[in-house]
């Protein structure tokens, strides 16, 4: 657990937060619920457990660390070729001249901002709440902070199954810029809905998300967090997911100096299915922590944890996946890989996937390896007059393929390879 | 049974025939009556220096004892293992506990107390050379070379008495308790005493550094190959008392031993603690291969009892191309919180974990390994396998860290887990820290239920459920049962059936 006073700026920072004032009394509540959840556990420090191998300093310090806006050569953004509806938040703030309507047949999008001023909206049933019960057994104090503090983010309600992607994209234009989003979606029995999101967001973004799966409903998530190099990210999903539902999030991280997603799913319904996947490209000053928790509480449901690294000058990669089986929670199919490519001998890995299960008919298994490029792979490919460079790079993307596999919509896999293909020629050696 | 030698030779065989020999539960739970002489009830500086006194230790050990007393005394008890257990109250247990007879050392076994030589005779654990282990029936026709085994008995606080002793000395092999050691070879105790699992290493190793009170000593010079195995048999008789054991095995260069480990201790309703520790030490080209048999009472099926079993053991493979192989059977204690580990410091050196533990009733057990890779060329291997059954917790933890400089080292981890029932637990906590690229680390990990098929195609061919069972879970556990000496190989065998009975609904 967290101790306040191990931490004595972190006691600072939490009696110098004051929640957003005005707005309705659902949010009120929400916020004040929260602050109080923070402060009884205090911000996380080196020494909590759940921060072992990821320093937080920099997303708890009260300033965020300045990070120089990245100006792309090229100028194209993931997803520009797909027809969507797009989202658009500058430096954390909604922008409505770059976003396109937000009416839509089937789907109800509003914005935090908006609905915290009115007295009731639908989503003060999950705003805060599954945040809530994501912070048992561990907590996620930085999560709580975000429920306290947040202004702005969009609560998406669907109750059909909606044609276009819903597309939030996030641009980063100060350098100091210190951003809070707070997402919350609800997908109605039945619904389906494909969620995609990209750009840096900001110097230091903390994000959290809550969704609901109910009955029946299938989420599709894909992200990119990419770009800037200097940017800090700290993003949750908390999850709760209805009998037969689906959901499946992919994430592809590449530079960065911090990042850390969170991601905290309960199977509650019998029959749900869970993916969530991670391919991560790192090169220098660059740390990336993917942290999973996913719960079967209910009968015959299947989970799937797949997190691919590439590491090198450095680069730091955190696996920590756990599964967790209830009791009861009989034909549990639960699996879990993190793996890691380390391109030269500076890189380093960590990994702790976890498994703790309390039912009997199940079949749970993870596996983790680290190590470099097969050396007679790579010699098969330059035997067959490939150049070593080119080689190395058709193995690396082999070995994030199964992670990228999991991306439902082929078209996005195809431009997420493509653009990790461009990454690796920029970053031969 | 006529087939028991071709059990012996390799374990690999079936073993049904081992499960039917075993009836009753815990059979070490009895009690031997005999008059004891305690210590007062409590852990203080004065205890400390009459535990010291009572061995007739020199003044730097007393010295060093109380250093480590005064180190716990700052210390919390740690709370991170996934087990439960009402607070444990350090003033309330006996540190010291020596049957009265044990007050003048005997100078050989045969001015040693009957009562005790019979309670090993009893433990199948004969006292008198020539005597074999027990449950290795038919090993008379076994070259009297190959089957002779020296053990060190260990009585609550004190050892009784350490078999083959001279002829181990022939061939310089000192094996003796280590509070004679302590005594008779201090320049080797202080040069390697707390040099593997220091003073303060954790709060359990850091009270047993205060308060250890006998335990086994092993070194082998350079070159030597130990003749015969090694063994200390540790049995826990008094009520109330916690014991303290201290091991330290030193193998030279280029020397080899192969050490065994048992325990047992009465049923009782109250729960005992028992915190040893175990250090080796392998110098260049040595090879030391550690294996245990836990069996310590579980506690009843209530949970009422049991030993709590807080054991740090480490090894250190100091020199260049040594090995340090821990094959551990944990099948008793009500609490186990024990990681025997490997520091692989020499180059090419190699480090192996094989471990079977099986939880039942209320049993609760936390237990797996650090392999902590510094050398170049440094291998590790780890098969773990958890069996849990009735309301039991089983928790395999453990650290794979490869070092810089470890560059070209290898890792292999397999932890599979078997849960019977469905009021149990198994988790799995692997910590994986890697910090070069010329290093591989794999961890394979599963989580199942016995198969209905294969109890089914057992059931089919009339054997009875638990039988069955007991035949799938020593195939699951195959690959560990395998690394044992062959003395050890058919006791963990029976353990196995044991422990499962009344398992299956």
């Amino acid at each position: 657990m967290v101790r306040p006073q191990e931490n004595a700026a972190g006691a600072d920072r939490l009696e110098s937060l004051r929640l957003p004032e005005g707005g309705g009394e659902w949010i009120g509540a929400a916020r004040r619920t929260a602050l109080a959840r923070l402060q009884a556990q205090g911000l996380p420090g080196r020494r909590d457990e759940y921060w072992r191998f990821t320093d937080p300093a920099s997303l708890t310090a009260a300033e965020a660390p300045p990070a120089a806006v990245f100006v792309d050569p090229d100028d194209t953004r993931p997803f520009d070729s797909i027809e969507r509806l797009r989202i658009v938040f500058r430096d954390g703030v909604f922008d409505p001249a770059a976003s396109d309507d937000l009416a839509g047949d089937g789907i109800e999008i509003s914005l935090l901002s908006d609905a915290a001023a009115a007295d009731i909206h639908w989503a003060k049933d999950l705003y805060g709440v599954l945040e809530g019960r994501g912070q048992s057994p561990v907590p996620r104090p930085l999560a709580a902070l975000n429920t306290a503090l947040a202004r702005e983010g969009v609560l998406i309600r669907v109750s059909g199954r909606v044609g276009r992607p819903v597309s939030l994209i996030y641009l980063h234009e100060r350098e100091t810029s210190d951003a809070l989003l707070h997402h919350v979606i609800r997908l109605e029995p039945g619904a389906e809905l494909t969620l995609l999101e990209n750009g840096p967001a900001a110097a230091r973004l903390n994000k959290v998300m809550e969704v609901e799966v109910a009955d029946g409903a299938r989420f599709h998530h894909v992200r990119t967090q990419g770009r800037d190099h200097e940017r800090r990210a700290h993003t949750h999903i908390f999850a709760r997911l209805g009998t037969e539902s689906r959901f499946k999030s992919f994430t592809l991280t590449v530079n960065g100096v911090l990042t850390r997603n969170e991601a905290v799913i309960e199977l509650a319904g019998e029959g749900a299915s869970a993916h969530v996947a991670g391919a991560a490209v790192g090169d220098g000053r660059f740390h990336q922590d993917d942290t999973v928790f996913v719960t079967h509480a209910a009968p015959n449901c299947e989970s799937r944890q797949v997190f691919k690294k590439v590491l090198r000058n450095g680069a730091v990669g955190v696996f920590q996946g756990k599964i967790l089986v209830k009791e009861g929670a009989q034909k549990t199919d639960g699996y879990q890989i993190s793996q890691s490519l380390m391109l030269d001998d500076d890189s380093q890995f960590f990994a702790k996937p976890e498994l703790e299960i309390y039912a009997d008919d199940v079949a749970c298994s993870h596996g983790s390896t680290t190590g470099a490029i097969d050396p007679e792979a790579l010699f098969y490919l330059r035997a067959r007059g490939i150049a070593r460079a080119d080689a190395e790079d058709l193995l690396v993307l082999a070995f994030l393929s199964e992670a990228i596999e999991e991306i439902e919509a082929e078209e996005i896999a195809a431009e997420l390879l493509s653009r990790l293909e461009a990454w690796l020629r920029r970053h031969r050696r | 049974m006529d087939d028991t030698l071709k059990v012996k030779e390799g374990v690999d065989q079936e073993t049904v025939e081992a499960v039917r020999s075993i009836s009753g539960k815990y059979k070490h739970g009895w009690e031997t009556e005999i008059e004891m002489e305690f210590a007062p009830k409590g852990v203080n500086e004065d205890i400390v220096r009459l535990i010291s006194k009572k061995n007739e230790e020199p003044g730097w050990m007393t010295e060093w004892r109380l250093q480590a007393f005064r180190r716990w005394q700052q210390m919390e008890e740690p709370k991170w293992a996934m087990v439960n257990y009402p607070e444990i109250d350090f003033q309330d247990l006996y540190y010291y506990a020596r049957p009265k007879s044990m007050e003048k050392k005997p100078k050989s076994l045969d001015e040693v107390d009957p009562k005790l030589l019979a309670t090993y005779e009893k433990l199948g654990i004969p006292l008198r050379e020539q005597m074999i282990l027990a449950g290795v029936e038919g090993a008379e026709d076994i070259p009297a070379e190959g089957r002779r085994v020296a053990v060190d008995a260990v009585f609550d606080s004190v050892s009784v008495g350490t078999t083959f002793q001279k002829e181990l000395e022939k061939a310089g092999v000192i094996f003796c308790s280590i509070s004679e050691a302590i005594r008779e070879h201090p320049e080797l105790v202080r040069k390697y005493l707390g040099s593997v699992v220091p003073q303060s290493d954790n709060f359990y190793a850091t009270l047993n550094s205060a308060v250890f009170s006998d335990g086994s000593f092993v070194y082998v010079p350079p070159g030597v190959r130990c003749p015969m195995e090694l063994s200390t048999y540790f049995r826990i008789n008094a009520e109330n008392t916690g014991q303290f054991e201290r091991t330290l095995i030193i193998a030279d260069k280029g020397s080899y031993v192969s050490y065994l480990e048992g325990c047992t201790a009465p049923r009782r309703d109250t729960a005992q603690l028992h915190a040893a520790v175990v250090e080796l030490v392998a110098l260049e080209d040595a090879e030391i291969k550690y294996s245990t048999v836990q069996n310590w009472f579980p506690g009843d099926e209530e949970g009422k009892g049991g030993i709590y079993n807080f054991v740090t053991k480490r090894a250190d493979c100091r020199g260049a191309r040594s090995k340090v192989m821990w094959t551990q059977v944990e099948t008793g204690s009500a609490v186990t919180w024990k990681y025997p580990s490997c520091i692989l410091r020499g180059d090419d050196s190699q480090g192996e974990f094989y471990s079977i533990a099986i939880t039942n009733n209320m049993q609760q057990a936390d237990t797996g390994t650090k392999m902590v890779h510094l050398g170049r060329n440094t291998r590790s291997r780890i098969v773990s396998k958890g069996i849990s059954a009735g309301r039991a917790q089983n928790t395999y933890r453990g650290l794979v860290s490869m070092h810089p400089k470890a560059k070209n080292s290898r890792n292999y981890t397999q932890c599979d887990s078997l849960l019977i029932g469905d009021r149990c637990g198994a988790h799995t906590v692997p910590y994986i820290e890697v910090k070069n690229n010329s290093s591989r680390v794999e961890h394979e990990a599963t989580t199942s239920k016995v198969d209905d098929d294969q109890l089914f195609y057992c059931r089919q061919r009339g054997m009875d459920e638990e039988e069955a069972l007991a035949l799938i879970v020593n195939g699951f556990a195959r690959e560990v049962l395998q690394a044992l000496p062959m003395e050890f190989a058919m006791e963990a065998q029976q353990l196995v059936a044991i422990s499962l009975e009344g398992s299956v609904g």
